[in-house]
């Protein structure tokens, strides 16, 4: 099976999820036996594909091309269309990122195919790919396959490998070729502008040793106060869950998960938080997890070490009482 | 300007799921908007209030669907469409955009809106799918939309606390991240005036859609745990007092 990692780089820079996806193909191509490929694009990128070259790869495609500078989905879909057609790959896969999501499964369909989208897993049985994803925002795993004949593509959840298990190259360097690709500026329907970060964070919890977060179960902002005792009992940061901050009930500067921050604490102490993914990829890595929900199925439970199936709002105050007499 | 949102109805948050083969038992769960595609309504509704023209909301689903289609008409959506569909549960991304495009087709829009994703299948490739489909430019995860001279200038999240504005011709595609806006409810006004309001119904057959699924749901079942999760039981004060004892003495980190 020929696979082919399309990496993403954004001026000069890794997304690092790139590494992990080529993880997942080298595995996949261990199971299937197949090889792997991997493309990088842009503009003056030539230093990434060499670098690239130093791991367990069989090619790398260097895909460059003046408008291809700045990522557009026109303009991606219009040059990989052409790197894919070329190089015949059998599985296309894809670090899920927000720019994957914005034109990989517009790259599929333009070749009439589908794409199996935020995969956490495969197996390989007997001779079939599974691939496995999750739905109903976390609460079920579904093992999909592709019907119909390849290119498949498929997209790997950031965190669902580990980049550290990446093979490095085991003679020297694979080759890098270069991909040619025609591009008209007419084709590229999207003017990308400027770049911005949003409000400066006034906190940084990616340096919280300690985090009390808060998710839809504390139902009113009036009770976040509930929740701010706690944390000041712990000496923690306050943050939430995506909703929490679209309410507008905390700033978006305090949101843990894939559109906020991405934390790795000793304690994580999780508050009425359900648990989808989007939350749980910004916070898996803490070293403690410690979840307390009403609903004894909530996702949260699958990655706490400790868990209490109950009321937040009986718990809060408890907790923070039993804090504030362990302190003495 | 002409909106056609397109709405899913989604189990509520919080229903008990109950998997059976490739999807859920649906009797004894209720139903609601799927919550990012209120945003993109939102959105709409706020758009027409500025620019004028009409807001159409779109939906593929069973019967039931016809629930949430009337709340939409409720806040203020002008008319509907529904795709009616037993089987789109077992429907692949594709073969769901395919549907909503050729109902699209029929229709003169000049930006068509999803939410970023659904909270059943999550798939989030819809409105992606739609743009190929309909050769329109698109943008996905939207936090502001403006529209000036026939075209739009939009601010769109990346990663981590990242924002980039694009420009973007009319009539596209756009997917609306959540949070864009805050959404409002019907009014009892509102309701009485979505009584009157057409829904129109499409089917596959009508719209002349044959689907040949790109990919399949073999099961769905329960994630196996990666970890062991200790539950603490008793009162609130034990279970409390149980957590502070572990947490300082087993797990080490107060």
């Amino acid at each position: 099976m020929k696979i082919l990692v399309i990496t993403e780089q954004r001026q000069g820079k890794w997304n690092n999820t790139s590494f992990e996806t080529l993880v997942a193909a080298q595995q996949i191509a261990a199971a299937a036996s197949g090889t792997v490929s991997a493309a990088v694009i842009g503009k003056g990128v030539a230093a990434l594909a060499d670098e690239l070259a130093g791991k367990n790869v069989a090619e790398v495609l260097l895909v460059e091309h003046e408008l291809l500078e700045n990522y557009t989905p026109d303009g991606y879909c219009v040059a990989l269309k052409q790197v894919i057609d070329a190089a015949k790959p059998e599985l296309v896969l894809f670090p899920h990122t927000y720019q994957v999501r914005d034109f990989a499964p517009k790259l599929a369909a333009s070749l009439g195919k589908g794409m199996v989208g935020d995969c956490t897993g495969f197996r390989n049985e007997g001779g079939t790919l599974v691939f496995v994803r999750l739905m109903f925002q976390g609460k079920t795993a579904a093992d999909v396959t592709f019907t119909g004949t390849g290119p498949w593509f498929a997209s790997f959840q950031s965190g669902a490998f580990r980049a550290d298990l990446l093979a490095a190259h085991p003679s020297g360097k694979a080759p890098v070729n270069a991909a040619e690709v025609e591009l008209k500026a007419e084709e590229i329907r999207t003017k990308p502008l400027e770049l911005f970060k949003g409000a400066k964070s006034a906190v940084d919890l990616t340096q919280a040793p300690l985090i009390v977060s808060i998710g839809r179960g504390i139902k009113a902002p009036e009770n976040i106060a509930q929740a701010e005792a706690l944390a000041k009992a712990l000496g923690a940061e306050l943050a939430a869950s995506r909703p929490i901050c679209d309410e507008g009930w905390l700033p978006m500067e305090r949101q843990i998960g894939s559109s906020g921050q991405t934390v790795a604490p000793k304690l994580y102490l999780a508050l009425g938080i359900s648990g989808a993914i989007q939350h749980v990829v910004g916070m898996k890595g803490s070293r403690t997890i410690v979840a307390v929900n009403k609903d004894q199925n909530a996702p949260i439970f699958e990655i706490a070490d400790y868990g209490i199936v109950g009321d937040i709002f009986e718990l809060m105050p408890a907790l923070t009482e039993e804090l504030q007499k362990a302190k003495g | 300007m002409n909106i056609i949102v397109c709405i899913k109805q989604v189990p509520a948050k919080d229903a008990a799921l109950a998997t059976a083969g490739n999807w859920i038992r649906e009797s004894d769960i209720g139903f609601e908007m799927n919550e990012p595609d209120t945003y993109a309504l939102e959105e709409a509704l706020r758009l027409k209030e500025k620019h004028g023209g009409e807001v159409i909301v779109l939906s593929l689903g069973p019967e039931r669907v016809k629930q949430t289609i009337k709340e939409a008409l409720a806040k203020g959506a002008d008319r509907a469409i529904h795709i009616a569909d037993d089987n789109f549960a077992q429907l692949d991304p594709l073969g769901t955009a395919r549907l909503l495009a050729a109902a699209i087709a029929k229709e003169k829009c000049d930006l068509v809106l999803t939410g970023l994703q659904s909270d059943d299948h999550g798939f989030g490739q819809t409105g992606v799918l739609l743009a190929a489909l309909l050769n329109l430019p698109n943008a996905t995860i939207i936090m502001q939309i403006e529209v000036q001279d026939g075209k739009m200038k939009l601010k769109r999240e990346l990663e981590a606390g990242w924002f980039q504005w694009i420009e973007c011709p009319l009539p596209a595609v756009l997917s609306i991240q959540s949070g864009i806006n805050k959404v409002r409810y019907a009014t009892l006004k509102g309701i009485m005036a979505a009584k009157k309001k057409e829904i129109a119904t499409a089917t596959r057959e009508s719209l002349g859609v044959a689907i040949e699924p790109t990919q399949k749901i073999e099961k769905i079942y329960v994630p196996t745990k990666t970890k062991k999760t200790e539950f603490l039981t008793g009162t609130p004060k034990e279970m409390a007092a149980k957590l502070v004892e572990k947490l300082k003495f087993e797990a080490r980190v107060i």
